[in-house]
C-alpha cells in the first residue's frame, strides 16, 4: 500500500478539507545538558559535549559553555543553532560595551542584557535555556538562570537541558539541602557555601549519572571554574586535586586582568 | 484528475494530496484556486524541496579530506536527473557536497561563485589570501541560519570539506537548512547519517582511536570505506544511484573523480519470494 | 568669510582645478596635534602627542582601538574621528561575524577612504575634517596606512600627520631604512625621536602628553604584560600615562639623557591654552601656535 500516498478512502470523507500544510519547522532539539553551581568566591559552569538530533549523534564534541569575560561564563542548551547565534550576539554586545566604556560589562549587567535580548525575540524565541555563572562586583560567586524568553533569577545552582529532570533534584538535595535535617543543636544549612572540591565532585557525579540514564548526554564534559580575585587555587591545582582522567587548563585573561582567574577542566564521558 | 486507485476509480483526486497518484513527483502546493477559507493568515515562505539529492558523505584521512555524493537528482520517487554533480569546488581548497533541493543548490553555487570572484578581484590589489574553508563555512552557516530565521529556508544539508593552508590541516563540517552546524572527522547527511556514519566512524576509530590521536586512514583506505558506504546506500536508499563521485581535497587542491559505480550483487534476489519473477 | 569664490560648496572646481573645501579639510588635519606611525617586519607602532584645552581639562585621547588587529591615531576634528572610527568598528565586526575572519587592513582603510570620497563629490555634504594613521596586522603582516579627508589611502613604511609633522617626516626619511629589521624597542625609540622633533623648542615628551600604540608580539622588557591581555596576545594596545613611563625612560637612556627627563619642566607655571569651542578640544585655535601640547596637569 506504500505506493499510494493517501489512504484510498480517507479523502472520500473530507473532500473539501483545506490542503495539509507542510509548515517548515524552524526549530530542533540538540539534546545535552548544562549546570552551574555558585560558591562563596567561585562559580562552576559545566556542560556535556554531545550534540544530537533524535537518535543520531551529530558530533561528540560541540561546545555549549562559553567564556564571555574574565568574570562571566555562559552555558546554552536547547536548539544548538539558536544557542550558537545567541552567544555570538551576546559577545558582539559585550564588545560594543567595551568600546563605549573601556571596561568589561559586569555579571549582573550581562544577566539583565541577556533577559532583554531573549525577550526581544519573545514572539519567535531563541529555543535556548541559558545559565550564566561568574563573579559579581562584590567578589561573590553567582549563577543566573534563564528561560527561553528571558525570565531570570539569581540562584545558588541550576541544571537545564535533556537531563534537567535527573540532575536538578539531586542538586536540590545536595546544594539546597532539601529533605535534609541539621543535627540537633548544629548550625542551619546555608546553600552556596560548599567548598570547591565538593562542588566539583557533585558536577562530575551529576554528569556521569545523567550519561548512564539519558541517551542524549555523554561523550565529554567541560567544566569552567571562575575564581574571585586573589582566591587561593590550592584546592584546585597540584597533585591529586583532580579526579583521574581530568585535564585542567587556565584560560588567559581577556581584559586588563583584575585578578579573576578562569580554569577549564575537561573529562571524558561514556560514548554509548 | 481522475483517481486511478481501484477503491476510488473514476472519482476526482483528493485536494489534499501532496504527491501524484503514482508517488512519482510532488504536486505544487500553491493555494491558487482554493476556496477562500483555505488561506487565511499571512502568506508564508513555506516551501518544500522538489528536485532532491540524497546523502553526502565526508571523511578525514591522512593528508586531506574526501567527500562523496551520487549523481542522482530525484523528483519525488522519480529518478529524474541521473547525471547531476553534487560536488562543487569553491576556490583552491574548499569543496561543498550538497544534499536536498537542487535548485537551492544551484542558487547557492551562483551566489558563492560571485562572492569568490569579488574576493579574487580585491586580492589583486592587496594580495591578501582568499577565504579559507573555515571562512566559507562560517558564511554558509550565517546564510542558512538567517534564511531559516526568515522562515524561508535554503533547503539543503551541506558538507564543507577543505584544506587549511595556514594550519596545514584538513577541514570538515556540516550545515543544514536550520542553521545547525557541527564538525567531526566523519560526517554524513540524510540516510547516510543512519547507514554510512556508523561504518565511517568504525573505520576511522579503528586506526585513529576514539580520541583521534592515532594514525589516520590512508588515501586508499579512505576511498575503500567510502565506496563501501556508497554501495550500502545504493542497496538500501531508494533515492540513491549507483553512479557517484568522490572529491579529494588536499594541500595540492581539489580533485573531483569521474563518475563511478560499485560492484553490486543481486543473485540472491532470484531466490527471494516476491522479488524476482514469480514462479508460483 | 571667503578665501575665494570657489570654496562655498565642495563640488565646484576652481579654475586651477582645486576643490577648496577639500583643501580646508586637509588644513584641519594639519591643525591637529602630531601623530606618527612606523613599522618593521614584525610590528606597527603609532605615537601621538596629546593636547589639553586648559589646566582644568583632560588630555584628549588620540588613539582608538578598532579591533584586536586594527587601531588608529587621529589628527583633526575629534568628533569626525568618532564617526569614522565607529564605522570602521562596524566593518571589522561585520567581517568577524560573517566570515569569522579579521578584516584585511587595506580593505578597512579603503572602506573609509571611499566614504570620504563621496563627501567630496556630492552636493550638500562636507569632507571629514580628520586624518588617520591606521596600523594593523593581517595574514600579510603588519601594515601602516594614512587616510586623508581627500579620500585617499596610502600605505607607508613610516609617516606623520598633524601639527609640525614635517619635522618628524624629516627624521623618518633619514632613518626609515633601519626600521624594517628593528626590534620593537628600537622602533619605538625611532618613533619617539621623530615625535620629539615635532615639539617646540622648550617642550619635552612626558607621560602626560605621550601615548603609544603597538601591534605585534609583546616585549616584556618594555611592556607591562600583567596589565594588558591585549599585549600578551600581540593585539592592538595603548600605553599612556603611567603605562608609557618605561617606554619613555628607555628612549631617554638610548639618547644618553637623564632617565627621568628634564626636571625643570615641572617647576614651570603651566601655560594655559585658550579654551576651544566649536572646533573641539583636539585642535588648537586657527592661527594659534601649533603644538600647544605643553600644558602640565595632574592626571585624574
Amino acid at each position: 500500500m506504500a505506493l499510494y500516498h493517501n489512504q484510498p478512502m480517507a479523502h472520500a470523507q473530507e473532500p473539501t478539507a483545506a490542503p495539509i500544510e507542510h509548515r517548515f519547522n524552524p526549530y530542533s532539539d540538540n539534546g545535552g545538558s548544562i549546570l552551574a553551581i555558585a560558591g562563596t568566591d567561585f562559580s562552576v559552569i559545566a556542560g556535556d559535549t554531545r550534540q544530537s538530533e533524535g537518535y543520531n549523534i551529530q558530533t561528540r564534541y560541540a561546545r555549549k559553555v562559553w567564556q564571555l569575560t574574565d568574570k562571566a561564563v555562559l552555558a546554552t542548551n536547547g536548539f544548538a543553532a539558536d544557542g550558537n547565534n545567541f552567544v555570538k550576539r551576546v559577545k558582539q554586545r559585550l564588545e560594543w560595551y567595551e568600546h563605549a566604556h573601556h571596561k568589561p560589562m559586569g555579571l549582573k549587567s550581562i544577566a539583565r542584557m541577556i533577559q532583554t535580548m531573549l525577550y526581544g525575540k519573545r514572539f519567535f524565541p531563541y529555543y535556548v535555556y541559558n545559565i550564566l555563572g561568574g563573579i559579581e562586583e562584590d567578589g561573590s560567586g553567582a549563577v543566573y538562570s534563564f528561560d527561553p524568553v528571558g525570565s531570570y533569577e539569581r540562584e545558588a545552582c541550576r541544571a537545564a537541558g535533556a537531563a534537567q529532570s535527573l540532575i536538578q533534584p539531586f542538586l536540590d538535595n545536595q546544594i539546597y539541602f532539601k529533605n535534609q535535617q541539621p543535627e540537633p543543636g548544629s548550625q542551619p544549612f546555608i546553600p552556596g557555601n560548599l567548598p570547591l572540591a565538593t562542588v566539583l565532585s557533585l558536577v562530575v557525579d551529576s554528569f556521569t549519572s545523567a550519561t548512564e540514564r539519558h541517551i542524549e548526554v555523554g561523550d565529554g564534559m567541560e567544566i569552567y571554574i571562575v575564581m574571585a580575585r586573589d582566591r587561593t587555587t590550592d584546592d584546585l591545582l597540584g597533585e591529586g586535586k583532580l579526579q583521574k582522567g581530568m585535564e585542567i587548563e587556565e584560560l588567559g585573561t581577556l581584559g586588563e586582568g583584575q585578578g579573576e582567574r578562569t580554569f577549564l577542566v575537561r573529562q571524558a564521558l561514556k560514548r554509548d | 484528475m481522475m483517481s486511478q486507485h481501484p477503491a476510488t476509480w473514476g472519482q476526482p483526486t483528493p485536494a489534499n494530496s501532496s504527491f501524484n497518484q503514482f508517488n512519482t513527483f510532488p504536486l505544487p502546493q500553491t493555494q491558487r484556486g482554493q476556496s477562500s477559507h483555505a488561506h487565511h493568515g499571512p502568506v508564508g515562505h513555506t516551501q518544500q524541496p522538489l528536485v532532491t539529492g540524497t546523502s553526502v558523505l565526508g571523511l578525514k584521512y591522512d593528508g586531506g579530506v574526501m567527500i562523496a555524493a551520487d549523481n542522482l537528482a530525484s523528483y519525488g520517487s522519480l529518478a529524474r536527473f541521473r547525471d547531476i554533480q553534487r560536488l562543487h569546488p569553491l576556490g583552491q581548497h574548499t569543496l561543498l557536497g550538497v544534499a536536498g533541493d537542487m535548485s537551492d543548490f544551484q542558487w547557492l553555487k551562483k551566489e558563492l561563485d560571485a562572492l569568490l570572484r569579488e574576493e579574487d578581484a580585491l586580492a589583486l590589489t592587496d594580495s591578501h589570501p582568499s577565504l579559507s574553508p573555515k571562512n566559507i563555512y562560517e558564511l554558509l552557516s550565517n546564510l542558512f541560519y538567517a534564511r531559516r530565521s526568515k522562515m524561508n529556508p535554503v533547503w539543503n544539508a551541506v558538507l564543507v570539506g577543505g584544506w587549511d593552508k595556514v594550519k596545514k590541516e584538513s577541514f570538515l563540517a556540516y550545515v543544514d537548512l536550520l542553521g545547525t552546524t557541527y564538525t567531526a572527522p566523519t560526517l554524513a547527511t540524510g540516510f547516510g547519517a543512519h547507514l554510512a556514519q556508523p561504518l565511517l566512524r568504525e573505520a576511522y576509530e579503528a586506526k585513529a582511536g576514539i580520541d583521534g590521536n592515532g594514525p589516520l586512514l590512508t588515501k586508499e583506505e579512505a576511498e575503500k570505506v567510502l565506496e563501501d558506504c556508497m554501495k550500502v546506500l545504493f542497496y538500501r536508499d531508494a533515492r540513491s544511484l549507483n553512479k557517484y563521485q568522490i572529491a579529494t581535497i588536499t594541500s595540492e587542491g581539489v580533485d573531483i573523480s569521474d563518475s563511478k559505480s560499485a560492484d553490486t550483487y543481486w543473485k540472491f534476489a532470484e531466490g527471494l519470494r516476491g522479488y524476482g519473477a514469480q514462479t508460483q | 568669510m571667503f578665501r575665494n569664490s570657489y570654496d562655498s560648496d565642495n563640488t565646484t572646481f576652481s579654475p586651477q582645478g582645486k576643490l577648496f573645501q577639500v583643501e580646508y579639510a586637509l588644513e584641519a588635519v594639519k591643525q591637529g596635534s602630531a601623530a606618527i606611525g612606523l613599522r618593521s617586519k614584525t610590528h606597527a607602532v603609532l605615537l601621538t602627542l596629546k593636547r589639553s584645552t586648559g589646566e582644568l581639562a583632560t588630555y584628549q585621547k588620540k588613539l582608538i582601538r578598532i579591533d584586536d588587529h586594527v587601531g588608529v591615531a587621529i589628527a583633526g576634528l575629534t568628533s569626525d574621528a568618532r564617526v569614522l572610527s565607529n564605522f570602521m568598528r562596524q566593518q571589522a565586526m561585520r567581517s568577524r561575524m560573517t566570515f569569522g575572519r579579521a578584516i584585511p587592513v587595506g580593505r578597512i582603510v579603503q572602506s573609509i577612504a571611499d566614504r570620504a570620497q563621496t563627501n567630496t563629490q556630492e552636493y550638500g555634504r562636507r569632507p571629514y575634517g580628520v586624518g588617520f594613521l591606521v596600523i594593523g596586522e593581517d595574514e600579510t603582516g603588519p601594515h601602516l596606512y594614512e587616510f586623508s579627508p581627500s579620500g585617499t589611502a596610502f600605505e607607508y613604511y613610516a609617516h606623520s600627520i598633524g601639527a609640525r609633522s614635517q619635522s618628524a617626516k624629516t627624521y623618518l626619511e633619514k632613518n626609515f631604512e633601519n626600521f624594517e629589521d628593528a626590534p620593537l624597542a628600537e622602533l619605538i625609540n625611532h618613533g619617539l625621536s621623530a615625535l620629539h622633533d615635532t615639539l617646540q623648542q622648550d617642550k619635552s615628551l612626558s607621560l602626560h602628553n605621550t601615548s603609544i600604540a603597538i601591534i605585534g608580539p609583546p616585549d616584556a622588557a618594555i611592556e607591562n604584560l600583567g596589565q594588558s591581555a591585549a599585549a600578551k596576545r600581540g593585539n592592538f594596545r595603548v600605553w599612556e600615562n603611567q603605562g608609557v613611563e618605561e617606554l619613555l625612560k628607555a628612549w631617554r637612556r638610548s639618547r644618553g639623557e637623564p632617565e627621568d627627563g628634564p626636571q625643570e619642566e615641572a617647576a614651570q607655571p603651566p601655560a594655559a591654552e585658550q579654551a576651544q569651542s566649536a572646533e573641539g578640544s583636539e585642535n588648537a585655535p586657527a592661527g594659534a601656535p601649533a603644538g600647544g601640547e605643553d600644558v602640565t596637569m595632574e592626571e585624574q
